[in-house]
């Protein structure tokens, strides 16, 4: 977990350091935001895995909104981000990646009461 | 491009995928809220949902652009600007009619005061593009 908001807000600052230069994201950020997603697919997978397992968060389907939002944030925030070639297109991604990091904080927090 | 920009390029796309995620994250919100327990706090659980519907108003506004697309996103963003700091401030006075949270609580505190922030960028973004025709 800590490791994927690391890597969040790692990836958010290298696209708004683009902005800052007014640049639209080239390869090395794209790359890094596919590095994000596939690490935030690898948290959902275990999520799903624990869930299956029989654990259950106390707010589940608030749980479930998260984890959905989680895994389809960056994706889409890159098509947004293609349709704006512009520095602008580096923050929406930038912004993107900083929402990842909050809804992975946001996951551990409504997972944790149970477990404890 | 520079002056003669369309509301729904540039910033405006930035904009528009905040405005979207809100929508999102006040919706779902509200339906969880009001399918488990609507009876706890009916007020607030119902200003989630409204919330949820003035922000997908503000989205299609940013994504539509033209006359009635600025027309759309100033009104949800006044509306939502209204929304935030009357609710914020009940919030803070009237605390047994909010007990639960809700996106505009304590002025958006919960959401990173981003649905404080978010309106006003809005507004300032229709402000600094020029009206076309």
């Amino acid at each position: 977990m800590i490791a994927v908001i690391v890597t969040s807000l790692g990836v958010a600052a290298w696209c708004f350091g683009a902005a800052a230069r007014d640049r639209w994201i080239g390869v090395t950020h794209l790359a890094g935001l596919v590095l994000l997603e596939v690490a935030l697919l690898a948290q959902a997978v275990a999520a799903v895995v624990r869930i299956a397992g029989g654990e259950r968060p106390e707010e589940f389907a608030t749980f479930i909104g998260y984890l959905a939002t989680s895994v389809l944030v960056v994706p889409l925030a890159v098509v947004l981000s293609v349709m704006e070639r512009t520095r602008w297109g580096a923050v929406i991604v930038g912004a993107a990646a900083v929402v990842a990091a909050v809804l992975t904080l946001r996951l551990q927090q409504v997972w944790t009461p149970l477990r404890a | 491009m520079g002056d003669t920009r369309a509301i729904n390029t540039g910033p405006g796309r930035v904009l528009v995928g905040l405005y979207a995620l809100f929508a999102l994250a006040a919706g779902a919100r509200a339906a969880v809220q009001i399918a488990t327990r609507f009876n706890e706090a009916p007020l607030a659980y119902v200003l989630s949902a409204v919330a949820a519907a003035i922000y997908l108003v503000a989205t299609v506004g940013f994504v539509r652009g033209g006359a009635g697309g600025r027309r759309l996103a100033m009104i949800s963003c006044s509306i939502e600007l209204v929304g935030v700091l009357v609710v914020g401030t009940l919030s803070v006075f009237a605390t047994e009619s909010f007990p639960d949270e809700t996106v505009w609580s304590g002025y958006g505190r919960g959401y990173g005061f981003v649905p404080l922030v978010l309106p006003v960028l809005g507004l300032l973004w229709l402000r600094s593009t020029p009206v076309a025709e």
